[in-house]
């Protein structure tokens, strides 16, 4: 089987955690796109609220979906992804296999 | 057509091409040819990086067809347009880091290359390459087409040298300077789509007297237009959130987008590619598509979809402001048609040519082909253009939910997944294909109609997965893991 040794590149690690990262914001994206879009959406027209003239849901759904993922996706890259050299200097590291 | 409209749009062309060619001058200089000029040596900074993948995923539809869409069935083409704000980081997040070390470990320069190595098999490499070559030949001809007909259509010239004039300024440079100088007008093209854009925007909100105004004109022409449903309902929540997976997450699988994710220089031009690439994005489809909307209250009656953009265009703006905005489909139409024939070229090259046909080919014969295959790909193209076959037609149907449902598993699983192999993927990618070719065809004859109310893609993509899962688990003790682990080191 493929055995678990000591020379895999520690890298993978960050960059696994970053790519989980990748995959949360685009869930909790649909979540918020679609609860605003058809929570809201799906009243009557007549119960419809405005917010600056477009349809609330439209408004929450897509205006405001827009900035907060923009700036979770800010928040994100500045805080948690690492900077590393994508390189390799790993030919000792191959010599120890 | 206004003079003025045409003036700008032709300084804009020359522009894309004298910038093109004075960055094809750096193509000369590299040791390894190949890795320069499909891939531009690795060294697209952030910026370049995100403009290059907005502008090559934004193609003729984002600025034409879809807010032509918008204009007919209001609000809820555009919720369904935003879903592409997810494009702008999730492929690069989880490709990510893994990709770029993976594909430098094994210096590959394209997918397939990735792809050939990863599993070691040289029925997985044919397969994809002979999948890219089909289906992007076909959606590349369809831009082409696009092109044409666009520069047809504002300059009043007719379709056979309005054809010539688009295949002039998107050929030369990307045949003599390669990744580079493509990305390069990427970044110039991407800017001009962004502008334009807001430009567009503004000016139709102006023109409509506000957006409040817009919204009761709207509900007054039909009260469905400011729904998440359209006039007749015709969307449901099942087949608009369906969309998550051809335009959102499911653009991990298109060639064209992954190319770029092992094309950047460094962890930092990731980054800022990453945020950039996210707001740029998300202001060009939901600005876009929102201007579609919109202007069902600006100038209604407009019975040609494709026509909502450019008529509106010229009614809101000044003339010479409408010419750049004009720019912006021309723009994405190019930027798309580059990167379709570069990496059609590529595969020919690298992965055919190269890999199965003559492997001892010196560099300087390597640097010759590539020029020439790619030039003579461009010119079938645009001969095709002239009188586009239904095959063509029928092909470009298929091209972007085919990629997905083909590339998406083989590439996640080849980088996430150590059990994934060579025949789980070659089961996931033929499986993927011919259900999606075969589901599109027959809603096409009007057999059936979407499966279970959704976009045709979904079904495909769920079964390659489990396809996927299933054929690499039963088939795992047939693999011989000495030999994988040789070339994969880092899977271990």
């Amino acid at each position: 089987m493929y055995h678990q040794n000591k020379i895999r590149d520690p890298r993978f690690r960050i960059a696994h955690r970053e790519a989980w990262i990748g995959v949360g914001l685009a869930l909790f994206n649909f979540i918020w796109w679609y609860s605003f879009a058809y929570g809201l959406g799906s009243k009557p027209i007549s119960e419809y609220h405005y917010i600056f003239g477009l349809p609330a849901w439209f408004f929450y759904s897509c205006v405001v979906g827009f900035i907060v993922v923009t700036l979770l996706v800010i928040v994100c890259v500045k805080f948690t992804f690492k900077d590393f050299p994508l390189d390799d200097g790993e030919e000792e590291r191959d010599d120890l296999s | 057509m206004n003079t003025w409209v045409v003036v700008t749009l032709f300084l804009f062309l020359i522009i894309i091409l004298l910038v093109g060619l004075y960055m094809s001058k750096f193509t000369k200089k590299p040791a390894d040819f190949l890795q320069e000029y499909f891939l531009g040596s690795r060294q697209l900074g952030g910026f370049i990086l995100a403009m290059s993948m907005v502008a090559t995923y934004g193609s003729a539809s984002s600025f034409l067809s879809g807010p032509g869409t918008a204009y007919n069935v209001g609000l809820g083409w555009v919720l369904l347009a935003s879903i592409q704000v997810v494009t702008g980081y999730f492929t690069l997040m989880v490709l990510g880091k893994k990709f770029a070390i993976v594909a430098r470990k094994m210096k590959a320069v394209t997918m397939i290359d990735f792809l050939k190595t990863r599993y070691h098999n040289k029925w997985v490499a044919i397969f994809a390459a002979v999948s890219i070559v089909i289906f992007l030949f076909a959606s590349m001809a369809a831009q082409w087409v696009g092109g044409g007909r666009l520069i047809q259509s504002i300059t009043g010239l007719p379709y056979i040298s309005a054809l010539f004039i688009f295949t002039l300024a998107a050929l030369i440079f990307v045949v003599v300077g390669g990744f580079r100088a493509l990305a390069m007008t990427d970044m110039i093209q991407g800017t001009i789509m962004f502008a334009g854009t807001l430009i567009l925007l503004i000016g139709t909100i102006i023109a409509g007297g506000g957006i409040p105004h817009i919204i009761h004109q709207m509900r007054a022409a039909d009260p469905g237009l400011i729904t998440p449903y359209g006039p007749h309902h015709q969307l449901s929540s099942a087949y608009v959130s369906s969309f998550w997976i051809l335009v959102g997450v499911g653009v991990i699988g298109l060639p064209q987008i992954t190319i770029r994710a092992m094309s950047y220089k460094n962890s930092k031009s990731l980054h800022r590619a990453i945020i950039i690439g996210t707001i740029v994005v998300g202001v060009i489809m939901l600005g876009m598509h929102l201007t579609g909307a919109f202007a069902r209250a600006v100038i209604p009656g407009v019975k040609v979809g494709d026509e909502v953009m450019p008529l509106l265009a010229m009614k809101v703006l000044p003339p010479w402001l409408a010419g750049i905005v004009l720019a912006a489909p021309m723009a994405a139409i190019i930027s798309t048609v580059d990167a379709l024939l570069l990496l059609v070229s590529s595969s020919i090259i690298k992965d055919i040519i190269l890999n199965y046909i003559k492997p001892n080919m010196q560099q300087p014969t390597v640097r010759r082909w590539s020029h020439w295959v790619t030039a003579i790909i461009g010119v079938i193209v645009f001969i095709m253009a002239i009188h586009p076959p239904n095959l063509l037609i029928w092909l470009n149907l298929f091209a972007f939910g085919g990629l997905e449902s083909a590339f998406i598993w083989p590439i996640l699983f080849g980088l996430y997944w150590r059990k994934g192999n060579a025949y789980g993927a070659l089961a996931s990618m033929i499986t993927g294909v011919v259900l999606y070719v075969v589901i599109q065809s027959f809603m096409e004859w009007g057999w059936i109609s979407e499966p279970l109310g959704v976009n045709p893609v979904v079904l495909p993509v769920v079964f390659s997965f489990i396809v996927f899962v299933s054929v690499s688990i039963m088939t795992d003790r047939k693999i011989d893991k000495e030999q994988l682990l040789r070339q994969n080191r880092w899977l271990s």
